[in-house]
């Protein structure tokens, strides 16, 4: 983050015991912070025998990938015993196209907001970014019925609207926030040597807007693989996704419960989201710092 | 003619950009303005199992309001929600002053109070309901230590469920709230806490009288985040507890949905629907409003 130094540790003086008690309460939160994910890893590792014997804080001690297979190939969702390969892949043909033309259609709409302004134009950006925060339960058995007559429900592209539609206001906000500090010089210059509406926006904005497309893209990405909601309310079926298979495997109640094999699942059902957040922790912050109206 | 074209050209540029945003506004105004429209006609209508456009007036809320269901839902979301704000704001608080006392390995400690927040509810709520079972998760094996009598049965006891619930979505979320307020204490003036300093001030009284204060921004968009976020949340009691035991954990959110699609009572559904959208109007917009304004300067 920014470079100033703490001077209340500075001035209070480092001293020593001061420093165990701080590290020491760091560490331990630290601890329980990653037990959960310990203990989900190491049980999906395990056999059901050694779940029944006892310890979830022990480290396998037969490491077994039997339940990864499993919940990737085999386990048993609903009526069907082929695992949640294909709720995977039906997430990612449901997030990629919804990211790609959420956060196209920010970029244009941040764009116009900042530098082609209109009177009420601030209506305009209001009534989106309000959009932003309604439960959905307020529009939920609309969507459904005009799913249902689009001949959607129940398909991957119906997916892809709503969240088109549902992330449209999160991706303006935050290519409106970034495109406010850009220099309004560089565009008026630009429209005074001719250039148009659309050469100005792919040949001077679009070029520096890298930050922002990541962090846009990581925010929608992360939204949208998680999303549950819509999933469970427009995609029961074969086409659901990853997060509504993961819920029925686990919630499902006939035969023995495989624990580990639940645990695999909700480890790969986590994996997308966790690989954005290492590879790109730093940007994935700021994109939840501007989810949280702050620019 | 060259006039002419040049003067459709011009007209073109000038409303270009309207057009380019009328799609997106138009979409926002349908799906999001037009259906909470129609969903409040619904919840003013008799319908059941479809929807029935026929008035009944306020039928519907009088009903919602006569179900104890909803006042479980409405109970549960108090101490939820009150659990959740407070312990995360404590909680991300605390944190953030402790990393903020020059900790060399910050850059490891920071990734692993926030990734909870990189996972899904049902990940989260899948993760804890197996933590949390009684037969095989912690109380287990505190008891193999040798802790006979260790308890801890809250994910099945009806009373005490719903803290299970809070202590998912405070370890999922006030790791981010930690951020924020890391943020905020970076962005104060350093010279001003190095007068308090040399003024005397012990480190406890600079953050209580100085530091802590001026947080305001941050703790208030934490609290407005969180509390939006607790009136929403519906993935984590649906894989945590499915609303149970009973209906222990019933939420607004799951009151709605269950009603709705499950029990045929679209008409009660979208009631409690238009009830949760006026609760989060009612934190939003003079937030939006405010920060809107904000901007203007």
């Amino acid at each position: 983050m920014s470079t100033r130094e703490s001077a209340i540790a500075t001035a209070a003086g480092p001293s020593l015991m001061n420093r165990v008690v701080i590290y020491g309460l760091l560490v331990i939160f630290a601890a329980i912070y990653l037990t959960p994910l310990f203990v989900m890893l190491s049980t999906s590792f395990k056999s059901l025998d050694e779940i029944r014997g006892g310890d979830i804080l022990a480290l396998p001690r037969d490491p077994t990938i039997e339940p990864w297979l499993r919940a990737w190939g085999s386990a048993c969702i609903g009526v069907t015993c082929e695992g949640i390969k294909g709720y995977f892949w039906n997430s990612f043909r449901m997030v990629v196209p919804a990211v790609l033309i959420s956060t196209a259609l920010g970029a244009l709409n941040g764009y116009v907001l900042t530098k082609w302004r209109f009177p009420g134009h601030r209506v305009v950006f209001g009534l989106m970014l309000f959009a932003c925060f309604i439960p959905f339960q307020s529009v939920l058995i609309p969507m459904a019925r005009v799913l249902g007559q689009l001949g959607l429900s129940n398909s991957t592209a119906g997916l892809v609207l709503v969240h088109v539609v549902y992330g449209l206001g999160f991706t303006t906000l935050f290519f409106r926030n970034y495109y406010e500090s850009f220099p309004g010089e560089l565009v008026q210059s630009a429209q005074m040597d001719g250039a148009g509406f659309f050469t100005i926006f792919w040949r001077i904005l679009l070029p520096s807007s890298a930050p922002i497309i990541v962090v846009c893209v990581i925010y929608q990405f992360t939204n949208i693989w998680n999303d549950f909601l819509f999933g469970v309310s427009f995609a029961a079926g074969e086409s659901a996704p990853m997060t509504v298979a993961l819920n029925n495997l686990v919630s499902s109640s006939t035969g023995v419960k495989e624990y580990n094999v639940d645990m695999a699942a909700a480890m790969i059902a986590g994996l997308p989201t966790l690989v954005v957040y290492i590879v790109a922790g730093r940007y994935f912050m700021r994109g939840l710092m501007a989810g949280a109206v702050k620019g | 003619m060259s006039i002419s074209s040049t003067d459709t050209r011009r007209g073109l540029q000038d409303w270009l950009p309207r057009l380019v945003l009328a799609p997106s506004f138009a979409l926002v105004l349908f799906f999001v303005y037009g259906f909470i429209v129609w969903t409040a006609v619904l919840s003013l209508s008799t319908s059941r199992i479809l929807p029935v456009y026929k008035w009944a007036g306020f039928d519907a809320y009088e009903r919602l309001f006569a179900q104890p269901n909803w006042y479980m839902a409405l109970k549960n979301l108090a101490i939820f929600g009150s659990l959740y704000i407070v312990i995360c704001i404590a909680l991300g608080l605390f944190l953030a002053i402790l990393l903020d006392q020059k900790i060399r390995i910050e850059g490891v400690l920071r990734p692993i109070y926030l990734y909870p927040m990189a996972l899904s509810f049902v990940v989260t709520g899948t993760a804890w309901k197996w933590f949390l079972n009684p037969g095989m998760g912690i109380q287990n094996t505190v008891r193999g230590w040798g802790w006979e009598s260790f308890t801890f049965d809250w994910l099945v006891r009806p009373d005490m469920a719903i803290y299970t619930v809070a202590i998912a979505g405070i370890w999922q979320a006030s790791g981010f709230v930690m951020a924020m307020f890391l943020a905020g204490l970076r962005g104060i003036d350093s010279e001003m806490l190095k007068a308090a300093t040399v003024d005397g001030a012990s480190s406890f009284t600079i953050y209580r009288r100085i530091v802590i204060p001026l947080l305001r921004p941050a703790f208030l968009s934490a609290v407005i985040v969180l509390a939006h976020m607790a009136i929403k949340s519906y993935d984590l009691v649906i894989a945590l507890t499915g609303g149970g035991p009973g209906n222990a954990t019933e939420l607004p959110s799951t009151f709605m949905y269950s009603y709705t699609f499950t029990r045929s009572q679209m008409a009660v559904g979208s009631a409690s629907a238009m009830i949760m959208l006026m609760g989060i109007a009612a934190i939003m917009v003079p937030y939006l409003y405010s920060e809107l304004r904000e901007g203007q300067r």
